[in-house]
């Protein structure tokens, strides 16, 4: 297949060069905002996809990471820790709060579990919103720390530091591409070690899982802190080039919005997850406007952008009852998927094999 | 000390006594079965010792050692695995990804090294494809190894869920009803095969319901029914045993 | 004293609306063990079903007399019905199909619904909230120190009746006993010749009807309402289904009683308490069902292996 191989350099060329092509700042900052939501995509992929733990309060990491960084690296509390050393400890603050969510909760059901996820994802930010001395409540933390790199990196004439350009979204987009790449390294090397198999097991018979003597709580927690670690490095980049960091940024419907992107598509495959992810964040920011712009050119009073939250929900919908397995499906998933829509007799009895009542 | 254990073992579900003082030994390297009427209590003895249920009281000893409050997979490290009566295989990995998974408990990748693929990791990996292989062709799946679980036939289920089992390295193999939906062929390769795995230093606890396999294979059988042991011996003398008969029959005056 | 007792009576009321709308919640996961996610949009829609209804008969304030009594049986027989058929529409179209399918998948789509539902009365009426005629004169009775509002005693006398109701349903009829056996056993049911589909369809039908009771009380005892209402209610009611034990008609009305006098008690006594009920609320769930999960009311069973 030489033809899909060279058609992916040079899909991957372009994408290294774009910001040299497009001097639009505007579209680059859209695609720096549309890797964060890449780089969500693929931790929920983590625990969703790889690990079956349907979680529906990702966002609240998300959140812990953009906040990390706004509480650490700004005027708030004088502190400025640099940008590069925030992107790890934010990642490890977020795993830290995966741990902390997972610990007592791991061990219910699936659907239990994503309730309780559901609510956590109600909790943190409401948290941030409520402690108003420290994050300044609704208002949110502004006048973030920019980040710095050696001035030949980022076009200037020296090798010294100096600051990420104010309305220039560029470097961030190397930043997040180089987070992106190093997530799909990762991620795919996990899929092919001992805990992607642990995961795979445990989503297909937790019974089983533990007689071949997989520890399924410790595996599933580390499912978890691994994918709250994505969203805390998100997190720092996102709230780095926003400059700013507010509870309503990081609402369910955002959760929602990346679990969309996996179902949209392919829960399980990495490259299908990116896919999914950008497919959603180019019709949130450009399809939606623009047809806004087209409907008003003509005369229509509509507002695309207000049907987002139904167009989630027919995604959603949609995809489980049609193509469950996404457009881009893992081998594995599309199989388990497709077998259970249509061999309802033995998926019922497996089913009741599989799930017991609610303390497993 | 003998290398397994069971003294005084009791369970009970509220009101209902499934397993009632059950006291046996089984020495290492034999094969040990278990027999005895639908609803005996048999496979919830597998599940006292395999850490599913926790006994309500009495023990559980593997060489000394208390299996009583132990998780499973920690049960399952100190070298017990199983089998299960209704076959719990990973039905969409293939026969080679669930033996190599049944390698969990004896690989070491910490999480570091999965996300690096370091050499050490590269180098495990590799041998615990090599050892799953060979554990297929002992169990002669090999040709199979990459076919999904579920498309397998279900004898052949039944041996890769063996195979699985092996892959943890166990000094006990519970095996629950190996037997059950088999042919006549199927069944003398079974028997076979449980030789084999005998032979290669593995202790062997079964429960079964086809006499001749039970005959065939164990040194030993004991009897359960409604949770106690009703008999105890070589399978020539229990079979004839006048309580087992009962207890499968029903008494000639007809209470059964 | 009195402010404790004020808030007994608050959080009551409050609880009798949570409560019918928990009801639905532990039907539908008693007999397919789903948690329908969009039943929470259909407790807000019973609103929006019931400010139609009034505004079509032109009322906007409060009615008196004989009239009120029709209003009132209108308005909500009405929405209960719309209601009622919304959820039986739903469950064909989007959850039937996904009976047998891994656990994640009807999950995934009840939640697709409930945007869907939210979208769309979005669009219906607007993003900010609006307001609702008060419908009912609401006198108030003084006892001691405490003020009880006639629309309080409203909503927890008809949470009591149509549980009652409810439980004499399931105990007493048919289709009552139908949906217990299949809520036990779903094969064993369709092999005692019951229609599983119908009776599914039945216990929809009922659990909506019930929340768009609520949707109408809610809406007369807050006088506005809001696209986005159901979200948190739904949460919170479901919080209050599991409580009470999850699967237990009995238990919801517990659960929907004691979460409301959670909620009351906490505005009251925490400081900026309003602020944080959400957070308590949610943790009486994680609370519940990492140390309870088969709540007050049901029972803790062993996994059969």
């Amino acid at each position: 297949m030489q033809a899909g191989r060279y058609s992916t350099y040079a899909l991957l060329a372009l994408v290294l060069i774009f910001p040299l092509l497009d001097r639009n700042n505007s579209h680059i900052d859209f695609l720096v905002n549309a890797g964060a939501f890449i780089l969500l995509a693929l931790g929920l992929n983590i625990v969703v996809g790889f690990a079956g733990l349907l979680d529906l309060g990702y966002a609240a990491f998300f959140a812990i990471g953009s906040y990390s960084y706004a509480m650490l690296a700004s005027a708030q509390f004088g502190l400025h820790v640099p940008f590069w050393v925030m992107l790890f400890f934010a990642a490890s603050i977020a795993a830290l709060f995966g741990i902390l969510l997972g610990a007592p909760t791991l061990r219910l059901r699936g659907d239990y579990l994503a309730i309780v996820t559901l609510g956590f994802g109600e909790i943190v930010p409401q948290t941030f919103l409520n402690l108003g001395q420290w994050t300044n409540g609704p208002n949110g933390i502004g006048s973030l720390d920019r980040p710095s790199a050696p001035g030949l990196l980022l076009g200037a004439p020296d090798w010294k530091l100096h600051l990420f350009g104010l309305n220039d979204a560029t470097p961030y987009y190397y930043v997040t591409l180089a987070l992106i790449a190093l997530g799909v390294l990762l991620a795919s090397n996990l899929q092919n070690s001992r805990l992607g198999r642990a995961w795979m097991a445990i989503r297909e018979d937790e019974l089983a899982a533990r007689h071949v003597g997989i520890n399924t709580t410790v595996t599933k927690l580390s499912a978890f802190a691994l994918g709250a670690s994505f969203s805390g490095l998100a997190g720092v980049v996102y709230s780095a080039k926003l400059n700013l960091v507010s509870p309503d940024e990081f609402q369910f419907s955002v959760s929602i919005l990346v679990l969309s992107m996996l179902v949209l598509g392919g829960m399980g495959n990495i490259w299908g997850v990116i896919v999914g992810s950008f497919l959603l964040s180019f019709v949130n920011g450009f399809l939606l406007p623009q047809s806004t712009n087209l409907a008003h050119a003509v005369g229509l009073n509509l507002d695309f952008t207000n049907y987002r939250f139904f167009l989630y929900g027919a995604i959603l919908v949609g995809m489980m009852l049609f193509r469950p397995e996404g457009l881009i499906p893992s081998r594995q998933r599309r199989a388990e998927l497709r077998v259970a829509l249509a061999d309802a007799g033995v998926a019922a009895q497996e089913q009741a094999e599989y799930e017991g009542p609610p303390r497993t | 000390m003998s290398f397994f254990q069971l003294t005084g073992l009791r369970k009970t579900f509220g009101g209902l006594v499934a397993v009632n003082d059950l006291s046996f030994s089984i020495e290492a390297g034999s094969i040990v079965a278990m027999i005895g009427p639908n609803g005996a209590g048999k496979s919830t003895v597998f599940n006292l010792i395999t850490g599913i249920y926790r006994p309500t009281s009495g023990s559980i000893d593997l060489e000394g050692r208390s299996l009583c409050r132990l998780r499973t997979d920690a049960i399952t490290a100190l070298g017990v695995a199983r089998t299960f009566q209704n076959i719990r295989l990973f039905s969409f990995m293939s026969a080679l990804d669930n033996v190599m998974t049944g390698r969990h408990a004896q690989m070491h990748a910490n999480l570091v090294a999965s996300l690096l693929h370091t050499p050490g990791q590269r180098a495990e990996e590799r041998r615990a494809h090599e050892r799953a292989r060979e554990l297929l062709r002992f169990v002669d799946l090999e040709p199979s190894s990459h076919e999904y679980a579920r498309n397998l036939p279900y004898g052949h289920q039944r041996r890769l869920e063996i195979a699985r089992a092996l892959a943890t390295d166990p000094k006990l193999l519970l095996l629950d009803e190996p037997a059950a939906g088999m042919n006549p062929r199927e069944k003398d390769d079974l028997v076979a095969l449980i030789e084999r795995i005998r032979k290669s230093g593995v202790t062997i606890f079964l429960i079964e319901h086809d006499m001749r396999v039970v005959m065939n294979i164990s040194e030993r059988v004991t009897v359960l029914d409604h949770g106690e042991k009703i008999a105890e011996g070589p399978p020539e003398v229990v079979r004839n045993d006048e309580r087992v008969i009962e207890a499968y029959l029903g008494r000639a005056d007809g209470a059964a | 004293m009195d402010i404790f007792f004020q808030q007994l009576v608050n959080g009551l009321s409050l609880g009798g609306i949570y409560a019918l709308i928990a009801l639905g919640y532990t039907m539908v996961y008693g007999i397919i063990e789903l948690i329908n996610f969009a039943h929470g949009d259909v407790y807000t829609l019973g609103t929006f079903f019931s400010l139609a209804i009034l505004l079509g008969l032109g009322v906007s304030g409060e009615v008196h007399g004989f009239a009120l009594v029709w209003v009132v049986l209108l308005t909500m027989l009405g929405a209960m019905l719309l209601c009622g058929v919304t959820g039986v529409l739903i469950e064909r179209l989007a959850y039937r199909r996904l009976r047998n399918a891994p656990r994640l998948a009807p999950l995934i789509t009840a939640i697709g619904m409930s945007f869907i539902l939210e979208n769309a009365m979005q669009l219906w009426r607007g993003p900010t909230p609006i307001a609702f005629p008060a419908v009912i004169p609401n006198p108030s009775l003084h006892v001691g120190g405490v003020e009880i509002a006639a629309k309080q005693i409203l909503v927890i006398v008809l949470a009591v009746v149509m549980m009652a109701g409810l439980q004499l349903f399931i105990y007493r009829t048919k289709m009552g006993k139908a949906m217990r056996a299949t809520a036990q056993d779903r094969e064993a049911a369709q092999l005692m010749g019951i229609d599983i589909n119908t009776t599914i369809a039945m216990t929809f039908l009922i659990g909506s009807a019930l929340a768009g009771a609520a949707g109408f009380v809610s809406g007369v005892y807050y006088q506005s309402t809001w696209f986005f209402n159901g979200f948190e209610a739904g949460l919170k009611a479901f919080t209050a289904a599991v409580l009470g034990g999850i699967g237990n008609v009995a238990g919801a009305m517990l659960g929907g009683f004691l979460i409301g006098l959670v909620e009351a008690f906490a505005t009251q006594f925490i400081p900026q308490g309003a602020q944080w009920t959400n957070v308590v609320v949610f943790s009486v769930l994680v609370l519940v069902l990492v140390f309870r999960p088969s709540g007050l009311l049901g029972e803790a069973l062993p996994e059969k292996v």
